[in-house]
C-alpha cells in the first residue's frame, strides 16, 4: 500500500542508493588502482592493472562518441594503434629517450587528429551506418598497412624496443640508505613502478579532462545532437562541425592511451593496439558499464578485463574441485572460458540493460 | 517603402511529381502578424521548413531584409534571426527542462564550443534561461527530463526555447495544438507580448478561428501548395473562395 503511493520518491531514493553503489564501486577500484604496485606486485597482477588503467580513457573516449554524441565509429582502435606505432616506431629509431616518446607521441596524436578531421568532414554528414561503414574501412586499411609496412612497423611480429631508463627494472626509484633500492611493504620501488605511475597519472589526467569536456557547454551540445540533431540544427548549431570536432577530440585521447600502451608493454603489435578484438572489448566494456556514463568506464572496463584475466584461473579452480562428479567439470574445463564470459556478458545485459552505472543510476537525473 | 523583413519569391519544392509548395511568392513586414491557414496538406508545413532551412527549395529565393539567405544552412538561419517552433514536439527528450533551455540560450550567445570551463559556472546563461521558464511557466518543472513533461508543457517548452533564440522573425507551427482550455491562453499572452516589440515580425500557422481572428494582422490562405489569397482578416474570411475550400467546412462553420 504505502510502496504505491510513494512510488516517484522511492524512485529517486533507488537512484540515489543506485548511484552510491556505483561510486562506492569506483571508489574502491581507484584506491586498488592507485596502491596496486604494493597491493597486488606480482607481473600478471601489474598487466591487469595497468590494462585497466589504459581501458579505462579508451572506453571514456570512445563513449563521449556513441553515448554522448550517438555516434557510431569502428576506427577507434586505429587511433589507438597510432598512438601506440608512433611511439613505439620513435623510441626503435631514435632509441629509448623521453625526446623519442614526445616526438612520436606528438606526431601519432597530430596524424589521429588531421585523420580523424578528414574522415570526418568527409562522412559526418551521412547517415550513421555509412558512417560506421567508413571507419570500418578505415581502420581495415589501417591494420594492413601496419602488416606490409614491416620494415618499420614489424609486420605482423610487432616492434620490442626499450623505453626510457626511468621505467627499466633495474631502476632505483627511491633508495635506503645503503644506496639499494627501497622497499615498500616488500615490494621494490623500482623503474617498473614508476612506469606503472606513469600508466596511472597519464590515464587519470586524460580521464579528468574527459570530464571536464563532458560538463561543459560543449558536452550540452553534444548529448543534444545525440537527442535530437535537426533540432540542435534549428537552434543555431552546426552539428557536423561538432560531430567531426568530438571525433577528433577522441581520436586524440584514443592515440594518448596509445602512448601509455606503448611505453608500458615495450612491444607494439597488431595484437596489442589495432586488432578488431580490441574494437570489440571497447564496445563490450561501454555496453557494460553503461553508454552516456563517464564512470561507467570505469566499471566496464574493470569487469571486463578481470574477467578476461581470471576467469581461468577460477574455472581450473572450480574444475578440480568439482573432479568426481560427471559433466561437470568437463563444462567448467579453462579452454570453455569464452563460453562462461559469454553467459556473463548476457545475465550483465539481462539485469543491467542500461549498463551498471546506467542501471544503478537509471531514475535520478544524470550527473 | 522599407524593405520586407522576410521575402519569398516563387518558392517552390517538389517530391517526386508531387508539387508541395507551388511558386509562392508573399512578403512579411516588422511588426506584423500574419497567420498563414489551408487545409490540412495545404503546404503550411512544408512553407515553413523551407523558411527555416529544414528543407531546400527545388525553385524560388527567400530574403531577410536585402539578404539571400536560400543557400544557407538551418543553423546559419537560426543565426540571422529565424527562430522556429514546431508543430511536433521537437526537444531534447532525455536532458532536463533546463538544459534545453540553456542550449538555445548558449546557442544565442554563441558559447556551444567552450570545453574547458564547466557549462554550470555560467551562472549568467542560466538565469536567463530560467527567465524564460518563467514565462512560460515551466519554472517549477526545470529540474525534470523533458520526457517526463506532459503534452502541454512541453509545447510550452518549444515556446520557450523560441524566445531564448531572440530571434527577429518568429514562426509559430499551431503553438496551442492539443493544449488544454487553461493552458492555450498562456501562449496567446507570450505572443501578444512579442507582438508588442514593432521591430519583430510572427508567422502563425493556426487553424483554430478563434485564434486566427482574435491575433491576426494579415491572413494568407494555401491551398494545393499554391497562395490563393491575402490580405486583411475581414476581407480574406469574407472570400467565396475561401468560405468554400477552408472555411466552408461544416465544423468550421460551426464555429
Amino acid at each position: 500500500m504505502n510502496q504505491t503511493t510513494n512510488e516517484p520518491q522511492g524512485q529517486t531514493r533507488g537512484g540515489r542508493t543506485g548511484r552510491l553503489i556505483a561510486y562506492g564501486l569506483i571508489g574502491i577500484i581507484a584506491i586498488c588502482l592507485f596502491f596496486a604496485p604494493l597491493l597486488f606486485p606480482d607481473v600478471r597482477s601489474q598487466e591487469v592493472a595497468a590494462r585497466i588503467c589504459i581501458f579505462i580513457v579508451l572506453v571514456a573516449s570512445y563513449d563521449l562518441l556513441i553515448g554522448y554524441t550517438g555516434i557510431v565509429s569502428f576506427a577507434h582502435t586505429m587511433f589507438f594503434g597510432l598512438g601506440a606505432y608512433a611511439t613505439a616506431i620513435a623510441l626503435k629509431q631514435m632509441g629509448p629517450g623521453w625526446d623519442a616518446v614526445i616526438i612520436g607521441g606528438a606526431l601519432g596524436v597530430g596524424v589521429s587528429v588531421l585523420l580523424a578531421a578528414l574522415v570526418g568532414l568527409l562522412s559526418l554528414r551521412v547517415k550513421a551506418i555509412f558512417f560506421a561503414m567508413v571507419t570500418l574501412a578505415a581502420a581495415s586499411v589501417m591494420a594492413v598497412l601496419a602488416s606490409q609496412f614491416s620494415d618499420f612497423t614489424g609486420g605482423e611480429d610487432g616492434i620490442i624496443y626499450k623505453v626510457p631508463k626511468i621505467f627499466s627494472p633495474a631502476t632505483k626509484l627511491l633508495t635506503d640508505e645503503n644506496g639499494k633500492v627501497l622497499t615498500i611493504f616488500g615490494v621494490k620501488a623500482n623503474g617498473k613502478m614508476a612506469a606503472y605511475y606513469f600508466v596511472f597519472f597519464g590515464s587519470l589526467i586524460l580521464y579528468f579532462l574527459m570530464l571536464r569536456i563532458v560538463a561543459s557547454p560543449l558536452g550540452t551540445v553534444l548529448e543534444a545532437i545525440r537527442e535530437n540533431e535537426m533540432r540542435a540544427e534549428a537552434l543555431g548549431y552546426k552539428v557536423v562541425l561538432y560531430r567531426t570536432a568530438i571525433f577528433c577530440i577522441a581520436a586524440a585521447i584514443a592515440a594518448c592511451a596509445g602512448i601509455l600502451r606503448a611505453v608500458w608493454l615495450k612491444y607494439t603489435g597488431p595484437e596489442t593496439t589495432l586488432s578488431f578484438a580490441i574494437m570489440i572489448d571497447i564496445l563490450l566494456m561501454v555496453v557494460i558499464g553503461g553508454m552516456g556514463t563517464m564512470t561507467g568506464a570505469i566499471i566496464g572496463a574493470t569487469v571486463m578485463s578481470v574477467a578476461q584475466f581470471y576467469l581461468k584461473d577460477l574455472m581450473q579452480l572450480a574444475s578440480e574441485a568439482t573432479a568426481g562428479i560427471p559433466l561437470v567439470p568437463d563444462l567448467l574445463d579453462p579452454d570453455r572460458w569464452l563460453l562462461w564470459l559469454g553467459l556473463l556478458f548476457i545475465l550483465l545485459v539481462y539485469f543491467f540493460p542500461a549498463g551498471i552505472v546506467g542501471t544503478l543510476a537509471r531514475k535520478g537525473h544524470h550527473p | 517603402m522599407t524593405p520586407a523583413s522576410l521575402r519569398i519569391e516563387d518558392l517552390t519544392i517538389r517530391f517526386g511529381g508531387h508539387t508541395a509548395v507551388d511558386a509562392v511568392t508573399c512578403a512579411f513586414q516588422a511588426g506584423e502578424l500574419t497567420v498563414i491557414v489551408g487545409p490540412n496538406g495545404a503546404g503550411k508545413t512544408t512553407c515553413f521548413n523551407l523558411i527555416s532551412g529544414q528543407l531546400r527549395p527545388s525553385a524560388g529565393r527567400i530574403f531577410k531584409g536585402d539578404r539571400d539567405i536560400t543557400g544557407l544552412s538551418a543553423s546559419a538561419r537560426a543565426k540571422a534571426g529565424i527562430g522556429r517552433a514546431f508543430q511536433l514536439t521537437n526537444l531534447f527528450p532525455q536532458l532536463s527542462v533546463l538544459e534545453n533551455v540553456r542550449l538555445a540560450v548558449q546557442a544565442q550567445h554563441g558559447l556551444g564550443p567552450v570545453i574547458f570551463r564547466r557549462a554550470r559556472s555560467f551562472g549568467k546563461l542560466r538565469d536567463e534561461a530560467y527567465s524564460f521558464l518563467e514565462a512560460t511557466r515551466l519554472a517549477g518543472v526545470a529540474a525534470q527530463p523533458v520526457s517526463a513533461l506532459s503534452h502541454g508543457d512541453q509545447r510550452k517548452l518549444e515556446i520557450a526555447l523560441l524566445l531564448a533564440l531572440k530571434p527577429d522573425i518568429f514562426m509559430f507551427d499551431e503553438p496551442t495544438a492539443g493544449m488544454s482550455v487553461d493552458e492555450a491562453p498562456v501562449i496567446l499572452e507570450l505572443i501578444e507580448e512579442i507582438r508588442k516589440d514593432k521591430a519583430k515580425t510572427i508567422l502563425l500557422v493556426e487553424h483554430k478561428m478563434d485564434v486566427v481572428r482574435s491575433l491576426a494582422d494579415r491572413i494568407v490562405v494555401l491551398h494545393n501548395g499554391a497562395l490563393v489569397a491575402d490580405g486583411l482578416p475581414n476581407e480574406v474570411i469574407a472570400l467565396p473562395l475561401v468560405r468554400e475550400i477552408y472555411l466552408g467546412m461544416p465544423e468550421e462553420s460551426a464555429a
